[in-house]
C-alpha cells in the first residue's frame, strides 16, 4: 500500500483507504513510544524540516519527536529567528532549503495555501503543519486516531465540532475526514462563526449547544481564537455562556462520550477546567497519538520513487 | 504446482521434538522466553511455547515482535509494508530468548529481530528455532532448532500453511510463474 501523492496537503485530497492506511500504521508506530528506549531506527539518514512560520508547541515538538525517534535528522526554523527577519520571501526559503536536500518538509504559515504552493514547485515531499483557516490535517489524523482507538471504529459515531468553524483549519480537516470515515457531523457556534455553506460538506448545522452536544459520542471544542478576531469578539463572559462545555451540557452527550480538545486549551472559556481534566476528557491522548500519527506519515512518505 | 513437502502430523512432531531440544539444551525453562516474529512465526511460537509450558508445568512468558522498524530495505520501497505491533510486556533482561519464525531464507529478518530485541533490553542469549531452513543466506546466521531442513532454488516459493490462519497444517513448495 502507498500514498498517492508525494505530499500531505489536506484531508479533502486524501481517500478513506489512505486514511485507513494511515490510522494503522500510526497504530503500530504507537508502541514504540511505549518503550524504555523510544527510538527505532527505520529512517536512518533521512533529513526533516520544520519551517514554522506560526507560533507552535505540540505540532512543533510532536512532528521533531516523531522524526527523532525514527532516528532521522530533524531541524527546527522558526521564522523569528530566521532569514525571513531580513525579507526574504516565501518561494526563496523554500528553494533553499531544498538545495540542501532535505527528505520531507513540515510548513505551517499563516496564508492558507502556502504548503501546497511550495509542494508543485519541489522535489522532496512536504507535509501541511496548518495552513491559514484552511487545513491542519496531522490534528485530523491524531483526532481520528484518538477516537479509533476508544471507539474501535469511526463509522456510524456522531460527532459535534463546537467554536469558531470559520476560522477553524482543525475543524475544516476534521470535517473531510471524519465524514469520509462514515461519521455524523455537527458543527455549532454564534452564527458569525459558521462558515456559509458549510452544509455542502455533508455536516448539519445548529447554533444551540445543547443540540449540538444532545446523543453525541464525541464532542470536539475548538479554542476561541483571539488573534484573529480583535476587536469583533463580543465578550469571552457572552460566549462561555452560551458555548462553554461544562458538566450539564456534556450530561446531555451519549453515556462514555470523548471530550477532545486540539489545544491549546483556554479554561473557562470553551471548556470548563473540571471537564477538560474529566474522565471524559482525551485531550492529552490526542498529544500523546500525535506523535504516532506524525510517525506513520514520515515512514509512508519516506524514500522510494519521487 | 505445488507440492507438500510437511503434514500437519510431521508439523506437530517437528514442534514436540523442537520443544524437547529448546528444553535439554537450556537444561530446562529457567528464564526461558519464546518470541514468534510476526507474521509467520507468531503461531508457531505459541504452539511451542503452549508445548514447553505443557511439558515444565508452567507458563512461559510470550511475545510478538514485528520487525519492519529494523528492515534494511523499508526506505528504498514504495510500497511500505505495514508495521504490525510488538507485543513484548515483560523485560528481557537477563533472558534466554528463543525467536521463532515458520522459513528461515536470506537472515535478514533475523539480523532485524536481533536489533529489534536488543533495543528493549539485554538477553542472556538469543536462540532461533525455525520451522523450514531453505537455504541461501546472505548473513552469517544459523538456527539453533530446525523443523526440516529443506534445499530450495531461488525461483520456488517456501510457505508453512498453519490451521489458525488457512484451517490446515502443512508446509508447501509453490514454483513461481
Amino acid at each position: 500500500m502507498k500514498l498517492h501523492s508525494k505530499d500531505i496537503l489536506g484531508m479533502k485530497e486524501l481517500t478513506p483507504g489512505e486514511i485507513l492506511l494511515i490510522l494503522d500504521t500510526a497504530d503500530s508506530f504507537a508502541e514504540v513510544s511505549t518503550r524504555d528506549i523510544k527510538k527505532v531506527p527505520t529512517l536512518r539518514g533521512k533529513t526533516i524540516i520544520n519551517l514554522f512560520y506560526e507560533a507552535s508547541t505540540r505540532t512543533r515538538t510532536s512532528f521533531e519527536l516523531a522524526a527523532k525517534r525514527l532516528s532521522a535528522d530533524a531541524i527546527n526554523i522558526s521564522t523569528s529567528t530566521s532569514s525571513v527577519v531580513k525579507g526574504e520571501t516565501l518561494i526563496d526559503t523554500a528553494r533553499t532549503l531544498e538545495a540542501m536536500n532535505p527528505d520531507i518538509v513540515v510548513i505551517r504559515h499563516s496564508a492558507s495555501g502556502a504548503p501546497h504552493l511550495i509542494a508543485r514547485m519541489v522535489r522532496h515531499s512536504v507535509i501541511n503543519g496548518g495552513d491559514g483557516f484552511h487545513e491542519h490535517p496531522t490534528q485530523a489524523l491524531l483526532d481520528m486516531l484518538t477516537i479509533r482507538r476508544r471507539k474501535g471504529s469511526l463509522k456510524g459515531l456522531e460527532v459535534a465540532i463546537i467554536g469558531d468553524i470559520a476560522h477553524s483549519r482543525v475543524a475544516h480537516s476534521n470535517i473531510h475526514g471524519l465524514t469520509r470515515m462514515g461519521c455524523r457531523v455537527t458543527v455549532c457556534g454564534p452564527a458569525p462563526m459558521i462558515p456559509r455553506d458549510v452544509e455542502k460538506l455533508g455536516v448539519s448545522v445548529t447554533c444551540n449547544m445543547e443540540e449540538a452536544v444532545r446523543n453525541r459520542d464525541v464532542v470536539m471544542m475548538l479554542r476561541i481564537q483571539f488573534e484573529r478576531h480583535r476587536a469583533s469578539f463580543p465578550s469571552i463572559r457572552e460566549y462561555a455562556k452560551f458555548y462553554c462545555l461544562n458538566e450539564e451540557r456534556l450530561a446531555l452527550a451519549n453515556p462514555g462520550a470523548l471530550v477532545m480538545h486540539p489545544g491549546p486549551i483556554n479554561r473557562g472559556t470553551e471548556i470548563a477546567p473540571d471537564i477538560a481534566d474529566g474522565m471524559q476528557s482525551v485531550i492529552l491522548e490526542q498529544v500523546t497519538n500525535g506523535i504516532a500519527v506524525r510517525m506513520a506519515l514520515l515512514y509512508l512518505l519516506s524514500g522510494g520513487s519521487p | 504446482m505445488n507440492k507438500v513437502v510437511m503434514d500437519g502430523e510431521e508439523i506437530e512432531r517437528s514442534i514436540t521434538r523442537i520443544a524437547y531440544e529448546i528444553l535439554e539444551k537450556n537444561r530446562g525453562a529457567d528464564a526461558l522466553i519464546v518470541i514468534g516474529i510476526r507474521t509467520g512465526g507468531v503461531f508457531l511460537a505459541s504452539r511451542l511455547r503452549d508445548k514447553i509450558s505443557a511439558i515444565e508445568k508452567r507458563e512461559i512468558p510470550f511475545g510478538i515482535l514485528d520487525v519492519t522498524f529494523y528492515r534494511d530495505d523499508v526506505t528504498k520501497m514504495d510500497n511500505k509494508p505495514k508495521p504490525g505491533r510488538t507485543d513484548i510486556p515483560f523485560s528481557i533482561d537477563g533472558k534466554k530468548v528463543v525467536l521463532v519464525d515458520d522459513v528461515l531464507f536470506t537472515g535478514r529478518t533475523i539480523r532485524a529481530a536481533m536489533d529489534a530485541l536488543i533495543d528493549f533490553g539485554r538477553p542472556k542469549l538469543i536462540q532461533l528455532a525455525v520451522l523450514v531452513d531453505r537455504g541461501h543466506r546472505e548473513l552469517p546466521i544459523w538456527p539453533d532448532y530446525t523443523g526440516l531442513d529443506l534445499p530450495s532454488s531461488l525461483w520456488e516459493n517456501v510457505k508453512v500453511q498453519l490451521f489458525e490462519r488457512t484451517g490446515k497444517d502443512q508446509v508447501v513448495i509453490e514454483e513461481e510463474g
